[in-house]
């Protein structure tokens, strides 16, 4: 199992530590609903170690991102992150990604668990492209700040100005031979800064943000997993493994904003098709009755008939609700449609409703 | 983590504290902790049956869900009712205040064969 360099933090903060995507990764410091609550209402620190880290080098890295990313990667500029899924030729999703434009070389930073797949898929993509791909996930750490005080509490920490710094765009600056990457994104549906630092300053950098934050009125904390998934999902987010899989594609898990169907990619032919003839299926989201959450797999039920799945579900500790996001019929994907969830073989009424359940600022 | 040695354990991280003929039953910290931050219990109602070795309700978490099971059979004396507003009892005193049921127990002999104390406490380290 790999450990992220701030494991050792993790275990001073006595975070309980379980496997994920091949990684010992904190799952929970002090209690999920807390550590949720701190970061809508304040600022959370969150080891993101674990996500994939690889760099595109090369005459026609740009090229071949194009090819490979549903989003326009060749019109970003230097200083912009694109965030963008990977799809196979069928429209499957292999992965979602965030694409930063430098200016000599991208890097895409990717989920854990599909890193590996990812660096095979790209070795078989690069044929007659003249591309150095190089995986820097295990020299480099990340870590992600999120939480409305995060722009200011992180602006007094950082040696060069962040609040100029708009939503996916990001800087790059160098503390004593160490390369900084700091990008305005996150996800969690704050706002926040995501940072990328050479492994060897992790430990010391996390440290310090802890501790110098420490005398200030609200200092950051640490938060997990957990909060994580639970944040992401108020947020609308989808989650890979969950609302993104290769089983359907970019447009059915309601992600079209992040499929440029202007330009020529892999997957590009299907998904044009699919927009044209309206996916069968889509991914919603769903206001529960009661208490028992709904678990990824458990029915969607319309009039007594399987009309789809949940991916994703939780109780909102923002808005107190029972809410989830699933895979429904189209024709019923649209708000207010009654359905019920089968929860272990109880019948439980929930309606679509629109997503994000959350959003900043309402 | 030093668990109370006044009652029996499950393999399965319930607790079982017998007081005469009542057994009253809840779930371990290590449980609790396992599962995060409790958002819902499903318990029987007062003067239902349950039988000892099969589950009588339902436990869920933020993360999970997971199934309470007995050891013993009995009629329900009491549910806890203050979890169904303030489920989170159970993560921050699941020994005591985040009890889950009391049972009238006609035979108690079955938790002779569950853990005791130091016993489920080795049990855990293991894990």
């Amino acid at each position: 199992m790999h450990t992220t360099p701030l494991n050792a933090f993790h275990r001073d903060c006595n975070a309980r530590l379980v496997e994920f995507a091949g990684w010992e990764m904190p799952v929970v410091y002090t209690g999920i609903i807390e550590e949720h609550n701190y970061t809508r209402q304040h600022c959370s620190v969150f080891d993101v170690s674990h996500m994939g880290r690889v760099e595109f080098r090369g005459p026609d890295a740009g090229r071949l991102l194009e090819r490979l990313s549903t989003r326009n990667i060749g019109q970003a500029k230097p200083g912009m992150c694109r965030y963008s899924h990977v799809c196979r030729d069928d429209g499957g999703i292999l992965d979602d990604v965030i694409v930063s434009c430098f200016e000599d070389h991208y890097l895409v930073v990717c989920n854990a668990s599909n890193r590996e797949k990812l660096l095979g898929w790209w070795q078989q993509q690069r044929r007659g492209f003249d591309i150095e791909i190089t995986d820097r996930t295990f020299e480099t750490a990340m870590m992600a700040i999120q939480g409305p005080e995060a722009l200011q509490t992180m602006g007094r920490l950082l040696p060069f100005p962040i609040d100029d710094l708009k939503r996916y765009r990001f800087k790059t600056g160098n503390i004593m031979g160490a390369d900084y990457f700091v990008a305005r994104s996150g996800y969690t549906g704050e706002d926040g800064v995501e940072i990328i630092l050479p492994a060897s300053f992790a430990a010391p950098a996390v440290q310090m943000l802890v501790s110098q934050s420490a005398g200030l009125e609200r200092p950051i904390k640490p938060a997990g997993l957990g909060a994580r998934d639970t944040l992401r999902l108020e947020a609308g987010m989808p989650l890979y493994g969950h609302e993104l899989t290769e089983d359907w594609d970019s447009i059915t898990a309601g992600q079209e904003w992040a499929v440029d169907l202007t330009k020529e990619f892999i997957g590009s032919a299907v998904l044009k098709r699919i927009k044209a003839e309206g996916p069968r299926r889509k991914v919603a989201g769903f206001e529960l009755e009661g208490k028992r959450i709904a678990r990824p797999g458990a029915p969607i039920l319309h009039n007594g008939q399987e009309a789809g799945v949940i991916t994703s579900g939780t109780q909102s500790p923002t808005l107190g609700k029972n809410i989830a996001m699933g895979l429904l019929a189209s024709p019923l994907a649209l708000p207010g449609t009654k359905v019920e969830i089968d929860i272990r073989g109880t019948k439980t009424p929930a309606a679509v409703v629109p997503l994000p359940f959350y959003k900043l600022g309402t | 983590m030093v668990v109370p040695n006044d009652r029996r354990y499950s393999q399965t991280h319930e607790w079982f504290k017998v007081d005469g003929t009542t057994v009253t039953i809840g779930i371990t910290q290590f449980a609790a902790d396992q599962l995060t931050d409790i958002t819902y219990v499903d318990l029987p109602k007062v003067g239902a049956a349950v039988e000892g070795g099969s589950h009588f309700g339902e436990i869920e978490s933020v993360k999970a869900t997971g199934e309470l099971y007995t050891a013993v059979s009995g009629t329900v004396k009491a549910a806890n009712t203050r979890l169904a507003d303030e489920p989170g009892l159970v993560n921050s005193d699941p020994f005591r205040a985040g009890w889950m049921l009391k049972l009238e127990c006609r035979d108690v002999s079955p938790l002779d064969k569950l853990m005791d104390g130091p016993a489920y406490d080795s049990m855990i380290a293991e894990t």
